[in-house]
């Protein structure tokens, strides 16, 4: 009697602790150090949190968007997902995101880095973000040596005439190269929001809305870019072989530069075998105007999330955006905190690998894509045209404003 | 009723017959026609909030140059592609059936290219073609020829990716030709050689008519691989598929990315659309113009 009483206690309990538990659905592209890391944070936000349960799955990341396109429609997707804050617009616009509560807004707009304003569409907030990442400059410290140089360059004069130092062509093809030039790397980037700005130009209007970079510092910005391919002969397109062969290339030690992203350095890291340093962008004057490329993955919340999910969803969000998170995030996967309060800490500031691309964070901007894919391309292309056709700088960019202004006027209209 | 043993057993074979030809109906053609539908919708991940707009999405690919430039690409590939590895395939399927040692050693060694994943060939070839560090540029140079710059170059990159493909295809139309010069009777060769006929008109007037059959099946199945062309392509310039400026774009490649990477599949189901009625309309074409009965 007393064992039936006691095992109907254990059944009742098991299933009234059944009811209580909601578990939601976390979705990210498959990377080693982030996946272990989520992983990690899920052990440690399930044991504060008993009545949830989350479910980690990922994807290869050619396949990520395509089955989120798919899932989500069909009701079996992510109620969390992380996405490259990019392709935010589009996704809001097919319906795959909802909005985050006004008090996220808040803590936002106070707590993280500048550039995190572009997780906004259409005034609404869309996602978080865990970690951010900016540009720098990487240079191969021993083939700065060889060529009796000491110092990374301060300015673009100084970074052509390093790289001509470091610039060896053999039989009419080069051997080594001073700038592993990489128009669909982050140069596109590099001439969008750095040059653009640099120069004393706006590569769009305060709202997105409109293109502004054909102007006279949008011209000269890529015409100063595409000399260091056709005038300066500091580097040349497709230098290296491979998916992402600037990266390749430098690792290999044949390119003395290269611009690339905070969440390139695991894999330099991991790859060089020489020594090698990482400075703020180059500036155009001693002095002059500092733009960086900031950009982020986000989590954002699907129309999947609803009633007791959302709630769960929202403390999840509310637990990998932590400030715990985001300390954790940072020695495990190696990428920069979205924080505020954790960007300021001078450790990291002086760090000589995190410290210039923690120090561009300040002004770093996220370009507003709408189409993220769609306005790579036209940068892409736009400096495509003058390096493999010759065609004059003003009037590639000419066409490729034309055609940038009308993927935002479809987004808009 | 009383059934008669063959009805019965006709009876058993669609029976067995129907479950295969659900799955077909279900999971090809009726997704098949679902697309055609999407086509007329502006795309919603809620089936509710999914706007009708009826043909706009036709007329907007009339205006498209991007979708023209994918279909004029697709064109090239085909009209290249085809011809060439139909060409290539039989001149050496005909050296190969004349080889009397290791021939199972050289049909091993031409088809082995044909198992290989294409993203794996793909990128051997995307570093074998490289301008400053690759195999095929060494060898020019050897030669006294001039670097090309091939997959960087808008004029050069799709001829390049053609002639990747048609290597990997290259063992499968090998195996197809020698599988149908195989099959061509002996005793024509024999009686026309008692009759004086030598080389090209025994090709011309038995080999070439008696191949049709194969040669058809290569031609159809050919034109339908380069229309859907995509895997190579993808890989070839991974960092700017299709590039550079679209100069190796393909319909199959602008499809996947106006619905995975814009997630406009309305209009990508539009393009689909148009790819299908292509697809059909030539592979008709081709069984019209190809196929004939021969008569000896």
């Amino acid at each position: 009697m007393l064992k039936r009483l006691l095992l109907a206690g254990l059944f009742s309990s098991i299933s009234l602790g059944l009811a209580q538990t909601t578990t939601i659905t976390y979705w990210q592209y498959d990377f080693k150090s982030k996946v272990e890391a989520i992983n990690e944070l899920i052990r440690r936000f399930e044991a504060q949190n008993p009545g949830i349960k989350v479910i980690h799955q990922t994807f290869p990341y050619d396949a990520y968007q395509q089955k989120v396109a798919s899932a989500i429609p069909a009701g079996q997707g992510p109620d969390v997902v992380n996405l490259y804050y990019g392709w935010a617009p589009t996704w809001v616009k097919a319906g795959y995101l909802a909005p985050l509560p006004a008090d996220w807004v808040k803590e936002l707009d106070q707590e993280f880095v500048a550039m995190a304003q572009a997780a906004k569409v259409g005034g609404k907030l869309y996602g978080v973000p865990t970690a951010v990442r900016s540009l720098a400059l990487f240079y191969n410290k021993d083939l700065f040596r060889q060529a009796g140089l000491s110092n990374p360059p301060r300015t673009w004069e100084e970074f052509i005439a390093i790289g001509q130092k470091l610039t060896l062509k053999q039989g009419g093809r080069f051997v080594q190269i001073g700038y592993g030039i990489a128009p669909d790397g982050q140069d596109h980037h590099l001439v969008r929001e750095v040059l653009v700005r640099q120069f004393g130009g706006r590569p769009y209007s305060e709202d997105g809305r409109r293109v502004l970079y054909l102007s006279e510092p949008g011209i000269r910005a890529l015409t100063f870019y595409t000399d260091w391919v056709r005038k300066h002969e500091i580097g040349v397109p497709g230098f290296f072989p491979g998916n992402n062969g600037y990266r390749d290339g430098f690792i290999a030690g044949r390119i003395g530069m290269i611009i690339d992203g905070s969440f390139a350095i695991g894999t330099i890291q991991q790859g060089a075998r020489f020594n090698w340093g990482v400075a703020e962008l180059p500036v155009e004057r001693p002095g002059g105007r500092k733009a960086n490329f900031g950009s982020f993955w986000m989590h954002g919340l699907t129309p999947l999330a609803t009633g007791a999910k959302r709630e769960a969803a929202l403390k999840f969000l509310a637990f990998i955006t932590s400030e715990e998170a985001q300390r954790y995030w940072l020695e495990k996967v190696g990428e920069l905190p979205a924080r505020k309060a954790l960007v300021r800490d001078p450790k990291l500031s002086l760090h000589p690998v995190y410290g210039p691309f923690i120090l561009s964070l300040g002004y770093a901007k996220a370009t507003p894509f709408v189409d993220e894919s769609a306005q790579r391309k036209v940068m892409v292309d736009a400096i495509n045209r003058v390096l493999l056709q010759g065609m004059d700088p003003a009037q590639s960019l000419k066409l490729a404003a034309d055609e940038e202004q009308k993927v935002l006027d479809q987004f808009w209209r | 009723m009383r059934l008669t043993l063959g009805q019965r057993e006709a009876l058993w074979a669609y029976l067995f017959l129907a479950i295969p030809l659900a799955f077909f109906f279900y999971f090809r053609l009726f997704p098949a026609f679902q697309a055609l539908w999407l086509s007329l919708f502006e795309w919603h991940a809620d089936p509710s909030a999914r706007k009708f707009v009826g043909l706009a999405h036709y007329h907007q690919l009339l205006e498209d140059a991007v979708f023209r430039k994918a279909l004029l690409n697709t064109f090239l590939y085909t009209l290249l592609g085809v011809p060439a590895q139909i060409f290539l395939g039989l001149a050496l399927a005909l050296l190969l059936q004349r080889t009397p040692i290791a021939r199972d050693f050289f049909r091993a060694v031409y088809f082995a290219p044909y198992v290989t994943p294409a993203v794996a060939v793909a990128w051997v070839w995307s570093w074998m073609l490289s301008p400053h560090f690759g195999l095929v540029n060494e060898v020019l140079l050897l030669l006294g020829l001039p670097p090309q710059p091939f997959l960087q170059s808008p004029s050069q990159a799709l001829p390049t990716v053609t002639w990747v493909v048609v290597w990997q295809n290259l063992g499968f139309q090998i195996v197809l030709f020698l599988a149908g010069l195989e099959s061509i009777p002996r005793q024509y060769y024999e009686a026309a050689r008692i009759d004086g006929a030598e080389g090209w008109r025994l090709f011309r007037h038995i080999t070439w008519p008696l191949l049709n059959p194969v040669l058809v099946f290569s031609a159809v199945i050919g034109t339908i691989g380069y229309l859907q062309l995509f895997t190579q392509v993808v890989n070839l310039n991974f960092t700017d598929q299709g590039g550079p400026l679209n100069s190796t774009l393909t319909l199959a490649l602008y499809i996947y990315q106006l619905a995975f990477l814009r997630f406009q599949l309305g209009y990508a189901a539009a393009v689909t659309a148009i790819l299908f009625a292509l697809i059909l309309i030539i592979t008709l074409i081709q069984l019209k113009l190809l196929s004939r009965k021969v008569e000896l």
